[in-house]
């Protein structure tokens, strides 16, 4: 059983044409970011779609490179989903309070005015 | 649903590997796993102090989103060369793997030189952990200092684990004929991590503060 799990094991799963087709894909997907950096959007929308563009490199990343897609689904589930909820707990707690800081700065030279009325 | 109730409990019975992956290989994605947290809370600590303050957006096209940029291409060449490494390895093909993984390293070091090049530019130019450069504060005024502590902090932390992957690389390189297909399968889910890091790092830091002045 321990030699047919090794034999299992020592199978790396995708071809060549894979990886060049991913590698050509994160490179596309990087000039795409590039050429989004030098166009005069919000920064709202560029964080968005820059982060989003970065998910899909990291995912693609992940599955062929790190060869995730081809291991056990209970490796996956051990993986993924405790990283995923730690990182968005953190943007919850941290992302809010951001703005609500650099509001109460913004808010600060308008306070004097106000109170003169 | 029987059979595969049976398969489970076979697997974790003891003897066999329940995630078909090896102890090492285990550990290893377990090490990445917190990993990711130590870069995530770095990101998201960026993310809140440049929120919170007036920032600078220093970044000219030349030198650094040239700089920026190119070594993001050669950070993705990297990742594939280590994938044809691994590939090979699992052929047994080992002179062809030890080649692959040696181009990886090159790539890597290719990575650290770029990156000291744009690192010496920027200090040249004043900036320091805890100071920006008099032009940077006088172009954009009552902007945070903590600027400086972002960039070096964040991508001093990626350029050490690019600069122990070299040599985790070079070492596995050198040892290929004795070790097992799969700590040569470790060694690239380490650099593919590198790898993933760098393409959250490039657009936060990087295109995010591009200056179009």
């Amino acid at each position: 059983m321990t030699a047919h799990a090794t034999d299992e094991a020592e199978h790396f799963a995708g071809s060549t044409r894979l990886f060049l087709s991913v590698w050509f894909w994160l490179l596309a997907l990087t000039g795409f970011e590039v050429f989004l950096g030098y166009k005069h959007l919000p920064v709202i929308y560029m964080l968005v779609i820059l982060m989003g563009a970065s998910i899909i490199k990291a995912a693609l990343i992940v599955a062929y490179f790190m060869h995730l897609r081809f291991e056990r689904l209970n490796l996956v589930l051990t993986i993924v989903p405790a990283l995923v909820i730690c990182i968005c707990l953190m943007l919850l707690v941290f992302f809010p309070d951001s703005f609500r800081a650099r509001d109460l700065r913004d808010q600060r030279p308008a306070q004097p005015a106000a109170e003169s009325h | 649903m029987a059979t595969e109730a049976q398969a489970i409990s076979g697997d974790w019975g003891g003897g066999t590997l329940p995630y078909r992956v090896g102890h090492r290989k285990l550990g290893m994605w377990l090490f990445i796993v917190s990993d990711s947290l130590t870069f995530s809370a770095l990101l998201i600590a960026y993310a809140y102090v440049r929120t919170s303050n007036v920032w600078p957006t220093p970044f000219k096209f030349y030198p650094s989103i040239i700089f920026s940029s190119v070594m993001t291409l050669v950070l993705l060449s990297s990742s594939l060369t280590m994938v044809m490494a691994v590939s090979a390895s699992s052929r047994k093909e080992r002179s062809k793997a030890r080649k692959w993984i040696i181009a990886t390293a090159v790539l890597g070091v290719t990575f650290i030189v770029l990156h000291m090049i744009e690192w010496k530019h920027l200090i040249s130019e004043g900036l320091s952990p805890f100071q920006l450069p008099a032009e940077w504060a006088e172009k954009w005024p009552g902007s945070t200092p903590l600027f400086g502590a972002t960039f070096f902090g964040i991508t001093g932390m990626h350029m050490f684990h690019v600069a122990s992957g070299c040599i985790y690389l070079l070492v596995v390189a050198g040892r290929v004929n004795k070790l097992k297909h799969e700590d040569v399968e470790i060694s690239g889910l380490y650099w593919h991590f590198v790898d993933l890091v760098w393409m959250f790092v490039f657009p936060m830091i990087y295109l995010l503060s591009i200056d179009f002045k």
